[in-house]
C-alpha cells in the first residue's frame, strides 16, 4: 500500500508465456492460435492506444518540432534555435523564472511542511478524527473558480475580510494581491487551502502505519516529543515524504490556475508571472507557438530530473 | 483506534495530559472549522445578501437582508443551467471513454499480455513524465486540425473526451488491480468457454468494483474541477464549462449574484464528496498520490 510505483508490481501471477511453449506440438495450429490471442488482446487495446497516439504522443513528438519551427503565413520552415533565442530574449523569462522558483519554494514551505503537521496533529486525537480528516479535503472537491474567487473577496482591500480579521490582531490594513511584494505569498496561501487536503490524508495514512512499539521504545530511552518526532515519525516516512517532495516540486513549478484567476496571470509588475503564464501568453495572446514550445521544453528538461528522481524511489519502495 | 501514536496512552491518562488533550482538541477543531467551513459559510450565506450588505465592513455574520433571488438571478443571468449541463455531458462522458477504453487496455495489457504489449505500456506511462502544461500547446494544435482525419475538434466534446482516455495514471492503477486477480479463476473461465469479453464482464469487472469507484470519481471530478483545457478548447460560451462561464461572466454581474452562482457551481463536487468520501479517501491512499 502507500505510493504508487510506475513499475510493475513484483508479486504478480507468472508470466504468460507458458502456453505458447508448451502448444509448439502443432506449429501451424498454435500460430493461427497466437494471432488470434493477439490480434483480440490488441483489439482490447486499440482505443486506448488510438488516443494516445493522437492526443499524448503526437503532441508529445509535435512539441520537439514546434520549439525548432517558425509558422509564418502558413509556411513552416526550420529555425534552429531562433525561438530559445527569443525566449532568452524577453525581458520577462528571468522574472518567470525567479516567481515561479518563489512560488515553488514558499509552496513548500507551506504546502509540504503545513499538511504534515496537520496529519501529525489529526493522528493524535482520539476524537473527531473524521470530521477533521473531511475538512481538510473539503476544498480539494470545490471548483477552482469557487475557490478561487473566493480567495479574492477575503483579500480584498477594501471590504476584504482578512484584512478585517488581522486588524483585530493589530496588523494593518495590507493590499495583497495589489502589492507587488505580497502577490506571490497571497497566491501560495491560496493555493495551499486549496491543495493541502490530498496531501495531509496520504501523510495521515502513512503515521497510521507506524508501529507504535517504537514510539515505546524511544520513550524508554527518555526521548521527548520532538525528538520521538524528528527519530521515529519522520524516518518512518521518509520515503512517502520524499515522494511528496518531488511530486510537489513537479506540481508546483508548473503553477497556472491559481496565479492566472487570482491575479490575471501577470499580477502588480509581473510579480505573478510564472513560466506556464509566459507559454500560455506565447501561444495563446501571441500566436507564437514556436516560442511557447522552446519555452516549454526548456520546463520540461528541468523537471525530467525531478521525474526521473521519483520513477527510482518509487521503484525502490516496491522492491 | 487503538494504535500507540506519537504521546503515550500513560502521558494522555494523568489529570494534566487530559486538560491539555482536550484543549488541544478543542482549538484545533475550532480552527479547522473556522479555516475550512469559514469561507465556505460566508460563500452561502453572502449568497443571500444584498448589494450593500456583501460589501460592508466588517461583514455580517448572519445576513440581514434575505434576498434568495440572487440564486435565481445567477441560475438566469449567468445561465448556470446550460453550463451545468455542459458539464454534465462532458464530465460523464469522459467518464463513459474512461471507463470503456481504459478498462479495456488495463485488462489486455493484465491478462491477454499481447506482443509489444509491455512497449505500449511502457510508452503510456512514459507520458507521466512529461509536465501535462508543457503538452497543452501541442495538444491545443492537435485539436485544431486531427492528423488523417483532417478535423477540427474545438467547441466539440470530442475534445475533452478522447485526450481524457489518455490517463496513464488510471491505466496503472486498473492494471495493478487486474493483475492481483488469481489465474486460476480467469484460466477456469476460459476451460469453460467463455471468451475474454465474457470473463472480462462476468469475473473482472464484479472483483474490480472497488478500484472502478475510484477511477470513476476521479475522472468526474477531473472534468468537473479543469480549467485551462476547457477554456482553450471551447470558446463558445453556449459550450463552455461552470469553471470556465462563471469565470469570463464574473466581471459582468453583481457580487453577491456572483458569489450565489459560485456557490451553486460548488454544490454538485461537494455533494459527489460526501456520499462517495470513504471511497475517494481510500482511493487517495491505497491508489496514490495524485490528489
Amino acid at each position: 500500500m502507500s505510493a504508487p510505483s510506475l513499475t510493475q508490481s513484483k508479486a504478480g501471477p507468472p508470466r504468460h508465456s507458458q502456453p505458447r511453449e508448451t502448444s509448439r506440438a502443432t506449429p501451424g495450429g498454435s500460430f493461427a492460435k497466437s494471432l488470434r490471442r493477439n490480434l483480440t488482446a490488441h483489439g482490447f487495446l486499440i482505443g486506448a492506444v488510438l488516443c494516445f497516439a493522437f492526443f499524448s504522443w503526437y503532441p508529445m513528438v509535435r512539441e520537439f518540432f514546434l520549439a525548432f519551427q517558425k509558422t509564418e503565413a502558413g509556411e513552416t520552415t526550420w529555425v534552429g534555435l531562433d525561438n530559445l533565442r527569443t525566449v532568452f530574449n524577453d525581458p520577462a523569462f528571468w522574472q518567470a523564472w525567479r516567481n515561479t522558483l518563489l512560488f515553488t519554494v514558499l509552496a513548500l514551505v507551506l504546502g509540504f511542511v503545513v499538511p504534515f503537521v496537520v496529519a501529525i496533529v489529526i493522528n493524535e486525537f482520539h476524537h473527531g478524527q473524521g470530521y477533521l480528516r473531511l475538512l481538510v479535503y473539503l476544498p480539494v472537491m470545490l471548483p477552482p473558480v469557487a475557490s478561487v474567487l473566493l480567495f479574492k473577496y477575503l483579500y480584498d482591500p477594501g471590504y476584504g475580510l482578512l484584512n478585517e480579521v488581522l486588524g483585530i490582531f493589530g496588523v494593518p490594513e495590507q493590499q495583497w494581491l495589489q502589492d507587488a511584494d505580497l502577490s506571490m505569498l497571497s497566491v501560495v496561501i491560496a493555493a495551499t487551502w486549496m491543495n493541502m487536503g490530498g496531501a495531509a490524508l496520504i501523510y495521515l495514512a502513512a503515521l497510521q502505519s507506524i508501529p507504535g512499539e517504537l514510539y515505546e521504545a524511544a520513550e524508554l530511552d527518555g526521548a521527548g516529543l520532538l525528538r520521538k518526532i524528528w527519530h521515529v515519525t519522520i524516518p518512518q516516512t521518509r520515503l512517502i515524504l520524499s515522494l511528496m517532495l518531488l511530486m510537489q516540486i513537479i506540481a508546483t513549478m508548473q503553477v497556472f490556475v491559481e496565479p492566472f484567476l487570482l491575479t490575471g496571470g501577470a499580477g502588480p509588475e509581473g510579480s505573478t508571472t510564472t513560466v506556464v503564464y509566459l507559454i500560455y501568453q506565447y501561444a495563446f495572446n501571441f500566436n507564437n507557438y514556436g516560442a511557447a514550445a522552446a519555452l516549454g521544453l526548456l520546463l520540461l528538461v528541468l523537471l525530467a530530473g525531478f521525474s526521473a528522481a521519483y520513477v527510482r524511489l518509487s521503484r525502490a519502495e516496491d522492491e | 483506534m487503538s494504535t500507540r501514536t506519537l504521546i503515550s496512552p500513560a502521558q494522555l491518562a494523568r489529570p494534566r495530559g487530559k486538560a491539555l488533550y482536550w484543549t488541544v482538541f478543542t482549538v484545533v477543531v475550532g480552527g479547522f472549522t473556522l479555516v475550512f467551513l469559514g469561507p465556505l459559510y460566508w460563500l452561502i450565506s453572502s449568497g443571500f445578501k444584498d448589494t450593500q450588505e456583501v460589501i460592508r465592513t466588517p461583514p455580517t455574520l448572519v445576513p440581514e437582508s434575505f434576498e434568495p433571488d440572487n440564486y435565481r438571478q445567477a441560475w438566469d443571468v449567468m445561465d448556470l443551467a446550460g453550463l451545468l449541463g455542459n458539464t454534465l455531458y462532458y464530465a460523464f462522458g469522459a467518464l463513459a471513454f474512461q471507463l470503456v477504453l481504459d478498462v479495456a487496455a488495463a485488462y489486455s495489457l493484465s491478462k491477454l499480455r499481447p506482443v509489444f504489449g509491455k512497449a505500449i505500456l511502457g510508452m503510456m506511462l512514459a507520458t507521466l513524465m512529461i509536465p501535462a502544461t508543457v503538452l497543452v500547446v501541442p495538444q491545443y494544435l492537435t485539436v485544431l486540425d486531427v492528423p488523417i482525419f483532417e478535423r477540427n475538434l474545438l467547441n466539440t466534446p470530442w475534445a475533452i473526451w478522447l485526450p481524457s482516455v489518455t490517463n496513464a495514471f488510471n491505466i496503472f492503477l486498473l492494471k495493478r488491480f487486474f493483475d492481483s486477480i488469481p489465474k486460476e479463476l480467469l484460466d477456469a473461465a476460459a476451460m469453460d468457454g467463455a471468451s475474454p469479453m465474457r470473463t472480462l464482464w462476468s469475473i473482472v469487472l464484479p472483483i474490480s468494483r472497488p478500484i472502478l469507484g475510484v477511477v470513476s470519481i476521479f475522472a468526474v471530478v477531473g472534468v468537473w474541477k479543469d480549467f485551462l483545457w476547457p477554456m482553450l478548447t471551447l470558446p463558445d460560451p453556449a459550450k463552455q464549462t461552470l469553471n470556465v462561464g462563471i469565470y469570463s461572466l464574473s466581471s459582468g454581474v453583481p457580487v453577491n449574484v456572483l458569489i450565489a452562482a459560485l456557490t451553486i457551481a460548488s454544490v454538485p463536487t461537494l455533494l459527489i464528496f460526501l456520499i462517495f468520501q470513504r471511497n475517494i479517501m481510500s482511493g487517495l491512499t491505497a491508489g496514490g498520490l495524485k490528489g
